[in-house]
């Protein structure tokens, strides 16, 4: 069974499909710092990152639907900033009053919800078009070129690869139990206690983890067999040429003229 | 079952919700510490780690996939770094979480890419490291008998969760994103009840590796990390525990969140006097600027839309192949 | 010309003191092609593993020439090719260039050889067009050329196979039986397809609790079906 959806990348030649993996991942961090750094209530600024983002979906042809809707899973965080509306000093707008509480809702308070929402919205947006348009073994080589230890890039590029066979097992594990958990007639409560069945899942926890260590042993084996000594050798990467230079100077450019212009223009 | 991955956990902070002084800070600290590991893990484990530590993230990886059915249709979830620790240690366990929480964050958008530093932060080294201080310290008061292994592993899962929870709600409570006297009870809270949850599935899990494989159980014995991420532990578990409390009086959370939103205004006040608020009689600045950068932004949109159209024509016919060259 | 493979007297205990190889002795000439035949718990896999130095017992493994001793392991390495049961645990690189690149990268070769390598190797499994595939995409029998690949790009001497053929679909495994009668190296496959060794392999040795109970020519011992009923080997 192949558990593809764990894999978001979707093939293309697009421009953004065609673009280096570095320059997309250092523009996507500059991108979201951008959003993060511009203060509340800076709508302009909102609305041009928001255009930016739409633009580079288009440019991605992955579909702006597609986008939006992976985008959507990310939203349930915005409850913990709810409360803000009633919080926040400032101009009041209305009141609830429940029980023995009133609570008053401030212009201010919404003006930081809405941001805090916006800023979150574009940068995930872009966050999901730089996975759907890039493969994973470049985006690994893009962490090398950011100088994150080659160790460490290996350890990730190992996960990757075997959280594909992982989750496959552990999902014929629970697919195991739930061929296991049928009805009887007998109007008895169903399901066992609730510490039977937290001890049932760890028991399934505790069977991938052995199986996972089993694995290690063999995987190490087939590397040792093939010569390998603890060190972790790539090929260097291409060079950037002037174009990719560009690009992200460009890129970069455009992101602090939106920061200038916030800060320009802050209430 | 099958948009497990996809869920977000309770913990995982998306981007825009952290400060960047907090995420930077955190960010920096993080990466110091995943740094001390690596080196660690080296040490210990020489030419077996990239593919020890690799398969056993993907487990981990995978394990919180599992899930039981707790009451009304929700159901628990293991978090994992509590048993990573006691397994392995903590220092191989902030490098797995760190490549759990990096791949969520990276493929499923599960947590922020700025954010990261913070989520790896919470869950995988404030998550880890008391987690070891107080299954260290349950097995030492025993003499290491086994119960204390699924005691330890219980209140040390659990301790583990609730102090992530809690650390997380203090940085949204200093970022500014969410008012410390609701956000802090209320993630404590659920977490105190989720923590349960993890406590049980770790017990489960060291159970069967007790009887299966006890001699993995020994692993983390055999080496231990040290005084120092003892005392680390205790001291940031004591830390969190106080601040808690103390920030929750708070309704928009500390003062410092006021400054801040100040902070960026009153830096740009001085030199940008010189723009006066008004351009045209009647119109702010600001509402102008904002018309300005719709125009600009619906421009730019159907711009790039129109351009892919006019090119996407004359690509029709001609063969769409372009071979992906070396970027 | 020296034998390619050279075991003699290995036994090899676990550590509770079981044997698990008893007084093991064979010898492989350059070329030949052979099966290692015998129940589950033989110890197959466990010989297997001491011609590449994963495992060391006592007594004498020479392969291509060399003793095989905790010195020498990067050259035995590159001598003999080993492809394990679960192709999933030999290919362990993000893509298949990676993988099948991997062995020649660690013996030191420049880049310009490695890519070479890596497409010579491709072409001899028949999957020019893998190389920037991702491993988990691929069917099991493509994983199990890929493995293959992966020790053909060292170019060793000698090729040693744990169950090829096990898990695949009769097309792939028929696709497999001719990619190993293609390859021209020193063979000895572990399996339990006594189709396979029928059709493949000429000379077949039977291992049992340790030790080699037959040795010879593989009609031979297919016909003997009271070596092969002693053993839990049934006649193809």
């Amino acid at each position: 069974m192949h558990v593809h959806f764990l894999d978001p990348y979707h093939s293309g030649d697009s421009l953004i499909h065609q673009l280096d993996a570095r320059i997309k991942l250092v523009l996507t961090l500059a991108f979201i710092l951008t959003a993060s750094l511009t203060p509340f209530g800076a709508w302009a600024a909102y609305i041009l990152l928001l255009a930016i983002v739409l633009s580079v979906e288009m440019l991605s042809e992955l579909g702006i639907r597609y986008v939006l809707k992976r985008a959507f899973l990310a939203t349930p965080f915005v409850l913990a900033a709810l409360p803000l509306i009633f919080t926040v000093q400032g101009t009041p707008i209305a009141s609830i009053t429940i029980g023995a509480w009133t609570l008053t809702m401030t212009l201010e308070g919404v003006e930081r919800v809405l941001s805090i929402a916006l800023k979150s919205w574009v940068s995930v947006q872009m966050a999901i078009v730089l996975a759907a348009t890039t493969p994973f073994p470049q985006l690994l080589a893009a962490m090398r070129a950011l100088r994150i230890p080659k160790l460490l890039v290996a350890i990730f590029g190992l996960m990757w690869r075997y959280m594909f066979v992982m989750v496959d097992e552990a999902l014929r594990l629970l697919r195991a139990r739930a061929a296991r958990s049928g009805a009887t007639d007998a109007r008895r409560k169903r399901g066992g206690s609730l510490a039977w069945r937290a001890r049932v899942t760890g028991g399934m926890a505790g069977n991938l983890l052995v199986r996972s260590f089993e694995r290690g042993d063999r995987i190490y084996a087939a590397m040792a067999a093939r010569g390998y000594d603890g060190e972790v050798r790539t090929f260097p990467l291409p060079a950037l040429t002037a174009r990719h230079w560009f690009i992200m100077g460009a890129g970069l450019l455009v992101c602090l003229v939106i920061l200038l212009l916030a800060a320009i223009l802050s209430p | 079952m099958l948009s497990a991955p996809l869920a977000p956990a309770a913990m995982h902070i998306p981007d825009g919700f952290l400060s960047v002084l907090v995420a930077i800070a955190l960010w920096l600290g993080t990466a110091l510490i995943v740094a001390v590991a690596l080196r660690r893990v080296s040490a210990d484990l020489g030419e077996r780690q990239v593919p020890m530590m690799g398969v056993l993230a993907a487990a981990i990886f995978a394990g919180q996939m599992l899930n039981f059915p707790v009451a009304g249709g929700t159901s628990g979830h293991l978090l994992g770094a509590a048993l990573a620790t006691i397994l392995l240690g903590p220092w191989a366990a902030i490098i797995i979480m760190t490549c759990v929480i990096g791949v969520q964050g990276l493929i499923f958008q599960d947590g922020g890419l700025l954010a990261m530093g913070a989520n790896i932060f919470n869950m995988g080294i404030v998550g880890v490291v008391v987690t070891n201080f107080l299954y260290r310290s349950v097995r030492t008061l025993a003499g290491n008998r086994s119960w204390s292994i699924f005691v330890g592993g219980f209140l040390s899962a659990w301790l583990g969760v609730v102090l992530a929870a809690l650390v997380t709600a203090l940085e949204l409570a200093i970022s500014g994103t969410s008012p410390a006297n609701i956000a802090i009870p209320a993630m404590g809270g659920i977490h105190m009840l989720i923590g349960v949850g993890e406590g049980l599935i770790t017990v489960g899990a060291l159970a069967f590796l007790y009887v299966t494989r006890p001699d993995l159980l020994q692993i983390g014995e055999a080496k231990p990390a040290g005084r120092a991420v003892w005392v680390a532990g205790l001291l940031i578990a004591v830390a969190i525990a106080l601040a808690s409390p103390l920030a929750s009086r708070f309704p928009d959370g500390l003062n410092w969140v006021a400054e801040q939103e100040g902070f960026i205004t009153n830096a740009h006040d001085a030199p940008y006097q010189i723009i006066p608020h008004y351009v045209f009689p009647g119109i702010p600045n600001e509402a102008l600027a904002t018309i300005i950068a719709g125009i600009v932004g619906v421009l730019l949109v159907f711009g790039v839309a129109f351009g892919i159209a006019y090119t996407r024509r004359n690509k029709t016919g001609a063969a769409r192949s372009t071979p992906q060259t070396q970027n | 010309m020296h034998h390619t493979i050279q075991v003699q007297n290995l036994v090899f205990k676990y550590p509770d003191g079981t044997r698990a190889l008893d007084d093991v002795s064979f010898s492989i000439a350059p070329g030949e092609k052979v099966a290692l035949v015998g129940p589950n718990g033989a110890g197959k896999s466990t010989l297997l593993l001491h011609l590449n130095g994963i495992l060391r017992g006592e007594g004498h493994v020479c392969v291509a020439g060399m003793e095989v001793t905790p010195d020498n392991l990067p050259r035995v390495r590159a001598a003999v090719g080993l492809v394990f049961q679960d192709p999933d645990d030999q290919l362990f690189s993000p893509t298949v260039f990676d993988d099948v690149a991997f062995g020649p990268i660690y013996q030191g070769l420049p880049e310009k050889e490695v890519c070479a390598r890596v497409a010579d190797a491709l072409a001899a499994v028949h999957m020019q067009d893998a190389a920037r595939r991702v491993s988990h995409h691929l069917s099991v029998g493509q994983k199990k050329r890929i493995a293959i690949a992966t020790v053909l790009a060292m170019q060793p001497e000698i090729l040693v196979l744990d169950e090829p053929s096990a898990g695949l679909d009769p097309r792939a495994r028929r696709g497999l039986i001719h990619l190993l009668r293609e390859l021209p190296q020193t063979m000895l496959i572990a399996t339990h397809d006594l189709q396979l060794v029928a059709e493949l392999l000429p000379r077949t040795i039977v291992m049992d609790d340790g030790r080699v109970v037959a040795d010879g020519k593989t009609n031979m011992i297919l016909n003997d079906a009271a070596l092969l009923t002693a053993h839990g080997l049934e006649k193809p």
